[in-house]
Formats: structure tokens, C-alpha cells, sequence
């Protein structure tokens, strides 16, 4: 057993750079506690592991089945405010309100669902729009129970040390992220589902034709990315201690898209790569910390690194590095470090690009 | 009471602007299938030239229209040729391109106007009544716009070589390309005609407007409802689409003063639910496959 994870280890994570990296990643994130307990850093973290859920879900949902959604904030509004109603006025502890959030996400995301089953392309994105617009309005009616603009505050703290904040927060996003990336794994031989969704988002009216009921495979992929970005906004409600009208917010939908497309859309990694960089790395720590950048230019800035990169890596940082770094083998189609000269598993000659 | 003199007149005004933005974001999608998000932004640009040219230099009022329109315009053109262009066949990174953008506009705005509310007077004083109704002159003064520039859309499309051939681009690139027509230059040009079209939406209508950095928002939602609602594609569906959102706003505005913020919801909603009913829009024709 331990043999043969080592082997693995040593064959399958070490031998590509890609994999290598996201494992040194994450080791980094793990121990990073026992470097710093800086409470402004571990929350920034905190911050980042719950918009990665977040962005990967949009990812899941948008990516993969080619439905671009501009709506996702639906989910972590709906998460956040279910779980803080549900905490406030039954006493449910956090560990029980953020999954019935999340579950609530889901159902918001099958509804969400059944436009999308009639609706295709555009039209979809724009209705997507629509909704949270609309349940904004509901939470501003209704605003005796909801608070209106102020939201729903003093709601439970998850824990009293930020550092198991952190560590549950890192949990949470460690198990999403690695079973949204399973469900989406095209290599997979444990479930279809990657190889399913990517045949819909490649051509859904051949995947049709040969059998596969798209309309279950969409709702899937509505219910689980609802879902989990559903945990990412229960468990902002409780980190935050307030769930307000900015759960729902327009930008936030936006922020989804930006990140999961600066890093590279349909790939998951790439939404996680997105957000690290895009919101500790440059928002929070580049432009506010380091450079000093005040508020008033700093959205300016970020906008302009995004509009920058993107226009020289159109598929997204991470999916340019990748294909720096890597190649895939022209026989058995393994990915492979660049410096190889032949597969690592075939031994056929990789090709050598010559600029 | 049901007060039908307001609700017609406004509702008439803001579905005038609504229709030529809508026409505009309308008009692009179908020749470049991109959504552009930062088409209102444009609108923005224009209401903040009115307002500068107009109030902080204290030219008169032509020039600072015409200049205002001018170089939102030039903008426009730039800002496609300079970042859209270059990753057009990415439909999702043109997406996030635009929508960095407008927040660069944005941003660039409160750098330069500040983030308050900033006005301008009407272009012409006063109102007069109309088979007893109240009309501001201002409110004629967008009235006649919106229609001479739907006009001269019309006409622009359905008369001339220019509007032909944007048609055949909307209908099928590849082929107006086979067919000799340069596409890119198509392109370029119906983004200059768009974005003219929204900024001569903002400039009428930065005299009855509060002009602020976040103004672009509000009408981009709505812009986006109408034409879906209208169907992808369809001018003459996002000009009937566009009073149908605005004639709801204004109801839920003037007889409901008191859920006046829900104004956009329920327009919303009313936008779901006609496409429940009609997936492809109200005069959409469900778009076919595209050729890959």
C-alpha cells in the first residue's frame, strides 16, 4: 500500500511540474500556521479558500457544460442567508447550517436548472443574471426578516481561533476542489462523469446522439456546483457574521467569472490558480501591503493586470504556464515535463517546438 | 389613481434609451457574437463628456456634444481594436476583457470626476403640454433623438452597400467573407456605429440623470433583459422589448412608490417569465448551430 503510493508519488506527481507545483502549493498552505498566526494573513487565506470554492463551482457549472453563468452569486447568496436564518432563529451550529445551506444552494441551483434545459448560450447567461437580481428584491421587500440592506448579523462564529478557521476552511476547499476535479476528470476510471461533461460542452447534439441524457448530466452539474458554492457562502456568512445584499452582488458574480477565466476556464486548477493570485496575491497583499496602492486606484490596477494578461494568455495563466511547462505525449497522450525529450511512459519522441 | 400621463411619458423616454442601447449591444453580438459588457460604459463616457465639456471647459452646448460623441466614439473603436480584437475567437475572454474594461472606465472616471453625483442642465428649459399632458422639453429632446437615430438605423441597414453588408456578416461571417466583404472592417465599424449609438443615449440623457461612476450598471442588466427578451439578433425585437422592460419600470415606479427598488426585479422577472413561454424571445428566430 505504502509502496504503491510512493510509486505514484514518484511517478505520477513528481514527474509532471504541473502536479509537483499544486502539491508544494499545497503542502505551503498546510503548514503556513505554523510560520505565521498573523491574523490579517490567516483571514485573507480564509478568504481565499472560500471564493476558490466558489470559482471552481463556476467552473463546474459554466466551464464544463459551456453555460456561461453570470448568476453564481445566487448560490452563495442563498447558501448565506439560509444558514444565517437558520442559525438565528433554530440554533443550528455552523457545522449543521453550512451543509443545509449548501443543500439549499443545490435545490436554488436545479431551478436555476430548468430555464437552462429550455434556454442555450446567451440567452442562459442573461437569465442566470436575472436571478439574483430578483431574489435581491425579495430580500429588500421581506426586509423586517432579512434585514434589508443591513443583512442578517450576530450569527454563531464557526470557532474562536482563527487558526482553526483557517484549517477548516483549507479542509473544506482541499475536499471540493478534489471532488469537483474527479467529477470532471476526463482520465478518470472511476466515474464517467468528466469525460460526459466534456463531450456536452464539445458538441452537445452528438453527445445526444450517442446516448447520453445531456439534460441529467446539466442538472448534475447545476446541483453539485450549486451546492458547493452554496458551503463557500454558508460558510462566509458564519466567518463574516453577516449575511447582507453583497452575497447576491452583481460584482460578486462577476469576481467568479474573473477568476476562474484569469486562470484558465474548464480546467478547475485554473480557478484555484485564479484566485490565489488575483485575490491574496495582487489585490490584498501586491497592491494594498506591498505597493500601497490606495483604494481608489487599486480596482483600477487590478483591472488593468487582468485586461493585461489576459490579452497576451488568452486561455488563462494557469493553461499558458501548463503548456510552457508540459506536453502531452503525441502517442499515449501522458502529460510529460518539457525537458523530456521522450515519453516517460511509451518512449515515443515528443515533439520539439521550434519557434 | 392610475397616473397614465407620467407613466406614458417616462415610460416612452425610457424605453427610447433603453432601445438604443439595446440596438446597439444588439446589433454587435450579431455581427461579432461577443457580448460586450462594457457597452454602457460608453454610455457613461458620453454623459461625463456632456457634463465636462459643457460645465468644466464651458463650451457651448453643440460643440460639447458633438465632441462628447465624438470621442466616446473614437474610444469605442480604439478599445476594440487595441483589446478585443486581438482574442476574439476566446468568447468567454472577451467577456472578462470587456467587463475589466468598463470597471477601467469606471475607475478612470472617479479618478477624474470623483466618485459624487455630478449633473448638468437641460439642453432646453421649460415643458409644454401636448393634448393636456406635461411634457419637459428635455423629454421631447430625447423623444426626437431616439427616433431620428433609430431612423437613421433603419435606414443605414436596410438602404445602403454599408448595411448590407453587416447584415450578411451578422447572418453568416464565413460566408460575407467568401463573398468579398471585409469582415474586420465590418467589425470595427459596427462597434463605432454601437458605441455612437450608446453615447448618444448618454449624452441626451445626462440632463435628466444623477451622472455617477456606477451609472453603467443599472442599464447593462437591462440592456442584457431586453435583448434576450427581444430575441439575440432581433432589431426590431429589442426595440419593442425595450418599452416593454421600461413600460413595467415606470408602472412599478409611479404605483408603487414605496417598492420603487424593485423596479428592476420585477422586470426581470417578467423578462424570465416570457422566456419561459419563448425560449428564443419574443421575435427571435431560435438561432441555429453554429458552423464550427
Amino acid at each position: 500500500m505504502v509502496n504503491r503510493l510512493l510509486r505514484d508519488l514518484q511517478g505520477d506527481v513528481l514527474a509532471i511540474p504541473g502536479r509537483f507545483m499544486a502539491l508544494v502549493f499545497v503542502l505551503l498552505l498546510l503548514f503556513l500556521p505554523l510560520a505565521t498566526k498573523d491574523p490579517y494573513i490567516l483571514r485573507i487565506l480564509i478568504f481565499a479558500n472560500i471564493y476558490v470554492i466558489f470559482a471552481v463551482s463556476w467552473d463546474l457549472i459554466s466551464g464544463y457544460t459551456g453555460q456561461i453563468s453570470f448568476g453564481h452569486a445566487l448560490f452563495f447568496g442563498v447558501a448565506a442567508y439560509v444558514a444565517a436564518m437558520l442559525n438565528l432563529h433554530l440554533g443550528l451550529e455552523p457545522w449543521a447550517t453550512i451543509p443545509i445551506g449548501g443543500l439549499a444552494a443545490a435545490i436554488a441551483g436545479l431551478v436555476v436548472c430548468l430555464p437552462a434545459l429550455r434556454l442555450r448560450g446567451p440567452y442562459l447567461s442573461l437569465v442566470t443574471l436575472a436571478l439574483p437580481f430578483i431574489l435581491l428584491g425579495v430580500v429588500f421587500y421581506f426586509s423586517d426578516f432579512t434585514g434589508g440592506e443591513l443583512g442578517v448579523s450576530g450569527i454563531a462564529r464557526i470557532s474562536g481561533s482563527r487558526t482553526v478557521e483557517y484549517y477548516i476552511s483549507l479542509t473544506m476547499m482541499l475536499v471540493s476542489v478534489l471532488i469537483m476535479w474527479k467529477l470532471t476528470d476526463a482520465k478518470s476510471h472511476i466515474v464517467r462523469t468528466g469525460i460526459i461533461l466534456h463531450a456536452i460542452r464539445e458538441d452537445e447534439i452528438a453527445a445526444r446522439a450517442s446516448g447520453i441524457n445531456t439534460i441529467r448530466y446539466k442538472l448534475m452539474a447545476f446541483a453539485v456546483g450549486g451546492f458547493f458554492a452554496g458551503l463557500a457562502g454558508g460558510f462566509y456568512a458564519h466567518f463574516m457574521r453577516i449575511a447582507g445584499p453583497s452575497t447576491l452582488d452583481l460584482f460578486l458574480s462577476f469576481q467568479a467569472i474573473i477568476w476562474a477565466v484569469f486562470g484558465g476556464i474548464c480546467t478547475i486548477y485554473g480557478a484555484v490558480v485564479g484566485v490565489y493570485i488575483l485575490y491574496p496575491v495582487v489585490w490584498e497583499f501586491l497592491l494594498t501591503d506591498f505597493l500601497g496602492v490606495s483604494s481608489e486606484v487599486r480596482l483600477l490596477t487590478f483591472a488593468s493586470v487582468v485586461v493585461l494578461v489576459l490579452l497576451f494568455m488568452p486561455e488563462g495563466i494557469a493553461v499558458w504556464v501548463r503548456d510552457k511547462i508540459e506536453r502531452t505525449c503525441p502517442r499515449c497522450k501522458l502529460a510529460n515535463a518539457a525537458f523530456r525529450h521522450t515519453c516517460r511512459a511509451c518512449s515515443a519522441p515528443l515533439y520539439t517546438r521550434r519557434r | 389613481m392610475f397616473d397614465w400621463e407620467r407613466i406614458l411619458v417616462n415610460g416612452l423616454v425610457q424605453g427610447g434609451i433603453y432601445a438604443l442601447l439595446a440596438i446597439g449591444f444588439s446589433l454587435i453580438f450579431g455581427v461579432a457574437r461577443m457580448i460586450n459588457l462594457a457597452h454602457t460604459s460608453f454610455y457613461m463616457l458620453a454623459a461625463y463628456g456632456v457634463y465636462y465639456f459643457g460645465q468644466r471647459l464651458g463650451l457651448p452646448l453643440i460643440v460639447s456634444i458633438v465632441l462628447s460623441l465624438l470621442i466616446t466614439t473614437l474610444i469605442g473603436i480604439c478599445t476594440y481594436k487595441l483589446f478585443i480584437e486581438r482574442v476574439r475567437e476566446h468568447q468567454v475572454t472577451v467577456l472578462l476583457i470587456t467587463l475589466a474594461l468598463a470597471l477601467v472606465f469606471q475607475e478612470g472616471v472617479v479618478l477624474g470626476f470623483g466618485g459624487h453625483y455630478l449633473g448638468t442642465p437641460s439642453f432646453v428649459s421649460g415643458y409644454r403640454e401636448i393634448v393636456g399632458v406635461k411634457v419637459l422639453h428635455q423629454h421631447l429632446v430625447i423623444l426626437g433623438t431616439v427616433l431620428a437615430a433609430l431612423l437613421g438605423m433603419w435606414a443605414l441597414l436596410s438602404k445602403t452597400r454599408l448595411g448590407i453588408a453587416i447584415r450578411a456578416s451578422a447572418q453568416d461571417t464565413e460566408v460575407a467573407n467568401l463573398m468579398g466583404i471585409d469582415v474586420p472592417r465590418i467589425l470595427l465599424i459596427t462597434m463605432g456605429i454601437a458605441t455612437a449609438l450608446a453615447a448618444v443615449a448618454g449624452i441626451v440623457v445626462a440632463p435628466t440623470l444623477a451622472i455617477e461612476p456606477r451609472m453603467w450598471t443599472h442599464p447593462l442588466v437591462m440592456i442584457m433583459a431586453i435583448v434576450v427578451l427581444g430575441g439575440l439578433g432581433s432589431v426590431k425585437g429589442s426595440f419593442i422589448a425595450a418599452f416593454v422592460i421600461a413600460f413595467v419600470e415606470t408602472i412599478v415606479v409611479y404605483q408603487f412608490p414605496e417598492g420603487a427598488y424593485l423596479k428592476g426585479s420585477i422586470a426581470l422577472l417578467v423578462m424570465v417569465i416570457i422566456l419561459l413561454v419563448r425560449p428564443e424571445g419574443l421575435f427571435g428566430i431560435s438561432l441555429e448551430e453554429e458552423r464550427l
